[in-house]
């Protein structure tokens, strides 16, 4: 579906779509969490309910990404490692990614369940109406609240690890591993390999 | 209707065919089987909410519906708007002032039979200091011992000053807010 320009060998690169998806998924996970950080202890106020409402909003389009991702990830062998690459890293990098997809659709989830519990139906974009999965409990709509919480921020470390270990495999192991995600970094010359 | 079931059929026969002969006055609210509840839209998301304690005094008489009479009140800070922050936020001035403005009532005025089991119950509702004109229809229900007067219309809060200044705008809170009550009562000896 996509051509590969400059792409000599066939799994050496991801496609443009796995590309779109991983940023597109970065940033709005970026975007919605630094906005669920933000507008959970602000008082009351009609923009406190805006955000809200923008956040769940974008918790429900995440997760539909995410379907996608993962539907991309199931059909597509992604690219082979680099060949020096020590077993246990390989290990960790797999378990990271793992760990990623799956916060990747509990974090929605458990905002999903959270609302439900709490009282406050999810409405995609205002016009259409998630079921409520739970009914109205305000001890277990905490108890998600913490669990969202949580979640959000297991998955903040390990964005960080993941992020730590991409600058690590560019900068100081000088492979292709973060030129995959962002093509403009590949030398042109050629293969980094 | 070809699709009721015939037990409801039934049902509604008897309820129409119900009221009886002798005189009754259902006069005892019963607050336990009673509701007052709420809808409201936030970001176009349906809320519910409650007030958890009012008080009623009625008295119908299903022979003389037309001289039914009924009077609410409704402790303001009793609501239930579905969180506590919410809660918190609606007892303050911008919402229902509930310091200044404890109470919302509402009198009949004058009670309209529309045939069947149905009335139109008007009246003066007052709440926040302002008292405007109120129309509703009511059901009732009529089982043994008790009387079930069930409604629901929409009031527009602004038309009382509910949720003011940065609250004004309907785009976060909409200004229709639908109202359900339930009010039960049951008969006490006739006059």
């Amino acid at each position: 579906m996509t051509s590969h320009p400059a792409a000599p060998t066939p799994n050496t690169g991801y496609t443009f779509t796995a590309i779109g998806l991983h940023w597109l998924i970065a940033l709005t996970i970026i975007g919605s969490f630094a906005l669920g950080f933000y507008m959970a202890d602000l008082p009351i106020s009609p923009q406190k309910l805006k955000f809200y409402s923008w956040h769940k909003w974008a918790g429900v389009t995440i997760f539909l990404f995410v379907v996608l991702r993962l539907g991309w990830r199931l059909a597509h062998q992604p690219p082979e490692l680099p060949a020096g690459m020590p077993a246990w890293q390989r290990s960790v990098a797999a378990a990271t990614h793992v760990l990623l997809y799956l916060l990747m659709v509990a974090v929605p989830l458990s905002g999903w369940l959270m609302s439900s519990a709490k009282g406050f139906q999810t409405v995609w974009f205002g016009v259409l109406p998630l079921p409520d999965l739970l009914t109205k409990n305000a001890e277990l709509g905490d108890l998600l609240q913490q669990m969202h919480k949580l979640l959000n921020y297991s998955m903040a470390a390990l964005v960080f690890a993941h992020l730590g270990a991409a600058l690590k495999h560019h900068f100081i192991d000088r492979d292709d591993i973060l030129a995959r995600m962002l093509p403009f970094l590949r030398n042109p010359s050629g293969d980094t390999q | 209707m070809k699709f009721w079931p015939n037990s409801l059929v039934l049902a509604c026969t008897l309820a129409v065919l119900a009221p009886a002969a002798q005189a009754v006055e259902f006069n005892q609210l019963q607050l336990n089987r009673s509701s007052l509840s709420f809808v409201y839209k936030q970001m176009n998301v349906p809320v519910e909410g409650q007030f958890k304690s009012f008080r009623s005094k009625l008295a119908y008489d299903p022979a003389k519906p037309a001289a039914a009479k009924a009077e609410l009140e409704i402790d303001l800070a009793s609501i239930d708007a579905g969180s506590k922050d919410a809660n918190d936020e609606v007892a303050g001035k911008a919402w229902f002032n509930t310091k200044a403005f404890p109470i919302a009532k509402f009198v009949a005025t004058s009670v309209k039979p529309l045939g069947g089991n149905r009335l139109e119950l008007a009246g003066k509702m007052s709440i926040k200091g302002k008292t405007l004109d109120l129309v509703t229809p009511v059901t009732v229900t009529q089982q043994g011992n008790s009387a079930t007067f069930d409604g629901s219309l929409v009031l527009k809060r602004a038309d009382y000053g509910i949720g003011d200044g940065i609250w004004a705008d309907f785009g976060t809170v909409a200004n229709e807010i639908q109202i359900k009550f339930r009010l039960v009562a049951t008969a006490a000896a006739a006059k």
